[in-house]
């Protein structure tokens, strides 16, 4: 056997050791880009809430995982082309994305906030605290009026093909002159500099960069829920239907889903997701 | 392929592309006058000047467009004294920022260009003007830059194109042009493949449109 022939043998079998010892394994992808849910460190290394906790599922599922990284735009595209397994990404269980792929159970669930800069006339904002879509009524209607009024003629700025960005774009608000971001880094940077009047984004996506960057930046108006801002935040899966439910693939992906939601009752029950909800978001989150 | 969804963006991605085209247009119209304004500082004998504008091609053919963008972008709107100036007027619209970044890039490039075809200028053709006592400045206007322009014609159509292609940027400081609102769709519908599909067939059709008309303007102006 010559050199070259041991060469090609010794690629070969190292490239069939990484395939199957990758076969196995739970691939999550996350978008490293939305503090407190999940970011990175100053080394590149993924962390924050949903980060600790699928490790912690994937030692109640007792299978290896891998958290892959993905931009925000591209992460059901991402999920259907099986670049990874289920998205852990701060996303929000709508019917909308429920046509193209599945949800786990809820893990966590969080308001979402408008934000100004100090001194911004949005502030003082005469509204409920809290305005849940779902159960409507008058004190609703009167609160999404009131917005309505405030956001008239203000650029508001969020991240693109979010909760938020559906919201501001359902009517419920009027018709809002809205600019999108690709990353919520970038929606904060230009509500620093004066470009957004407004922003909308989860709650504590905003406490979190005013309390690293040191910048006034302060909620307005109520905190929202229910209706375009979905059921919680779940764990995304690709739909067992989508390769056939009798597929080894279509099997693969509905055996995750029940894998996922029984993982999520146990850490719940454990106390888990509590507890990693306070050390992030410093109260509990979870649902 | 989902059909349906490739009908229903393409009117989207049309009107879309309008704001590609102005990006574009208007980035190589400013880009143009700075690329003559380097180029003559280069072919010029003023050393401090020379080195200038070698320095602000160096710079711009140095650095990624998408940096460019960024800085003029996200970088300048994190300066408070620049926020404060009356700059901050034009620094404000991402529309503008691209239009400087775009046009600053594709000066560099031009001004390139323009140099080469300026130096690659048959000296019998200013001699020749100058023994026939026309005055210098009329021969610059009327034999040199004519002449540079034909020279750097089949370049400078290369360049646009790269150009157009570079606006594509624009989408990541907000701006919604082709690319921007091809991203958009598929947010809502998760469906890359057949919205890029789209917008790649329109990026297409417009390079061959700009192909076709510098490939007209060498023949005019030819020599022969």
């Amino acid at each position: 056997m010559n050199i070259f022939k041991k060469f090609g043998l010794g690629l070969l079998i190292s490239l069939f050791l990484t395939i199957s010892a990758n076969a196995d394994k739970i691939r999550i992808g996350t978008e490293g880009a939305y503090p407190p849910w999940n970011s990175k460190d100053a080394s590149g290394k993924l962390i924050g809430f949903e980060v600790e906790l699928a490790w912690a599922l994937c030692r109640y599922i007792g299978q290896q995982c891998i958290i892959v990284e993905q931009d925000w735009d591209g992460m059901i595209p991402a999920l259907q082309m099986r670049k990874f397994d289920a998205i852990m990404a701060g996303m929000s269980i709508t019917d909308e994305r429920k046509k193209v792929i599945t949800f786990s159970q809820g893990y966590a669930d969080e308001v979402a906030s408008l934000a100004v800069m100090k001194g911004s006339d949005l502030e003082g904002m005469d509204t409920p605290e809290g305005v849940n879509l779902t159960l409507g009524g008058s004190s609703v209607n009167k609160a999404l009026k009131t917005i309505t009024g405030a956001l008239a003629g203000k650029t508001v700025c969020t991240q693109t093909g979010t909760i938020h960005q559906n919201f501001l774009e359902s009517g419920d608000v009027g018709k809002v002159n809205v600019r999108t971001y690709k990353t919520q880094d970038d929606v904060n940077l230009d509500l620093a500099s004066g470009r957004c009047d407004v922003a909308l984004a989860a709650a504590v996506a905003f406490t979190d960069y005013a309390e690293k960057s040191g910048k006034p930046v302060v909620l307005v108006g109520p905190t929202f829920s229910g209706g375009a801002f979905g059921n919680g935040v779940g764990v995304g899966l690709r739909q067992a239907s989508q390769m056939g439910e009798d597929s080894a693939q279509g099997k693969r992906d509905a055996a995750l889903l029940k894998a996922f939601n029984k993982a999520i009752d146990q850490a719940r029950k454990d106390g888990v997701i509590s507890r990693l909800a306070i050390k992030h978001f410093g109260f509990d989150a979870s649902m | 392929m989902d059909i349906d969804l490739l009908l229903n963006s393409f009117p989207k991605l049309i009107v879309a592309s309008i704001i590609t085209l102005k990006l574009l247009s208007a980035s190589l119209v400013i880009g143009l006058f700075i690329g003559l304004f380097f180029a003559i500082l280069r072919v010029n004998n003023n050393l401090v000047l020379g080195k200038f504008a070698y320095g602000y091609s160096y710079i711009f053919r140095g650095t990624p467009l998408l940096v460019q963008i960024f800085i003029i972008y996200y970088g300048f709107g994190q300066v408070e004294f620049i926020r404060d100036s009356i700059f901050w007027v034009i620094l404000k619209e991402p529309y503008w920022c691209a239009i400087i970044a775009f046009a600053l890039n594709t000066g560099a490039y031009t001004s390139e260009i323009l140099r080469s075809a300026f130096q690659t200028i048959n000296p019998g053709l200013i001699e020749a003007g100058k023994s026939l006592g026309i005055n210098n400045k009329i021969i610059f206007y009327k034999i040199q830059i004519p002449i540079a322009i034909r020279q750097s014609l089949p370049a400078y159509g290369n360049e646009i194109i790269l150009m157009l292609k570079g606006t594509s940027l624009a989408s990541t400081v907000t701006l919604m042009d082709l690319t921007g609102v091809a991203k958009y769709i598929i947010s809502t519908t998760f469906k890359p493949i057949e919205v890029f599909v789209v917008a790649g067939s329109i990026y297409l059709f417009i390079t061959f449109i700009i192909h076709n008309l510098i490939k007209f303007f060498e023949k005019k102006y030819s020599f022969e």
